[in-house]
């Protein structure tokens, strides 16, 4: 049996790769990734705590559903308005689209 | 009356656990090596075929895990469509993704030891409480398939957020084609 802190370690490395990725990249794409690996984090942390503290009830299990249902539906929309902003723009990179900045 | 219990040796019960231990940090150090190289390298195709990667190691994690339903929609749902969404999107944005231009801003020196200090934190956090009981309880639970508990869940307590998860799908769907029609209409372009 692997501990519990194991995968709540795992969870905790891997939602501080997706905060650098986030934090780090010029690409719109890149800062979605990073933010699908945040969320891939969070994941580990519902489905492990559901089966070590409620193994009969899986309410964990349900909310990573919905969390994955959430993330489907936010990358969809993030990466339309990444082809809008090329498509006026001609730009991808989020430091270079300043055109609401006051 | 006492339960006769299956002849089952120290031998064996240490030789299981190392097997999940061994399973364990085999898909732990593939997750956090691809997730690595996807923040970390300079072509964006290639870090996002590593990310493929990375939900695979963490759709092992959930089958150690025992979420068969979980893990297989880890690998429908981010592999199959988020992963191939984000390749779509990256090939008509394809002129600006050559491996030339810089991926990263000049802030990673900023970057580094805010994600560094977050991962500190959590470490610490962790240690500082104890986990033990909680893995008692699931070494004395026998694993079971997890699909028709997700799916009771879901038609009876979780009915509401089940309905409004769908909402959410449609809208974003929609909005989403909305966004990335073409602007046929004359005038504003």
């Amino acid at each position: 049996m692997v501990p519990l802190s194991w995968y709540l370690m795992l969870s905790a490395a891997l939602f501080c790769i997706g905060v650098f990725g986030v934090l780090t990249r010029r690409n719109a794409i890149g800062i979605l990734m990073g933010i699908e690996l945040m969320l891939n984090a969070s994941n580990i942390n519902l489905v492990a705590f559901a089966r070590f503290l409620h193994p009969a009830i899986l309410t964990g299990q349900v909310f990573t559903v919905f969390v994955i249902t959430v993330a489907a539906a936010e990358v969809a929309v993030g990466l339309a308005i990444v082809i809008a902003a090329y498509r006026n723009m001609h730009l991808v990179n989020v430091d270079e689209i300043d055109v609401m900045r006051w | 009356m006492q339960f006769s219990i299956p002849h089952i040796t120290v031998q064996d019960v240490i030789h299981f656990i190392t097997i999940q231990r061994i399973m364990f940090a085999a898909l732990g150090a593939l997750t956090l090596g691809s997730a690595l190289l996807v923040v970390t390298l300079k072509n964006i195709f290639h870090s996002l075929l590593f990310m493929a990667l990375a939900f695979l190691g963490v759709a092992g994690i959930y089958l150690l895990l025992n979420a068969d339903f979980i893990a297989a929609v880890q690998v429908l749902v981010y592999i199959g469509a988020i992963t191939v969404l984000m390749m779509f999107a990256l090939m008509l944005t394809q002129k600006l993704m050559s491996g030339k231009i810089t991926q990263t801003m000049e802030q990673w020196i900023l970057a580094a030891p805010i994600s560094l200090g977050i991962l500190v934190i959590l470490f610490r956090i962790l240690v500082l409480n104890n986990w033990s009981a909680a893995d008692h309880i699931a070494l004395t639970t026998p694993s079971m398939p997890t699909t028709p508990i997700i799916g009771n869940a879901l038609l009876t307590k979780f009915v509401l957020p089940f309905e409004l998860a769908s909402v959410v799908l449609l809208v974003a769907m929609v909005g989403a084609i909305v966004l990335a029609k073409e602007d046929k209409s004359d005038g504003s372009s």
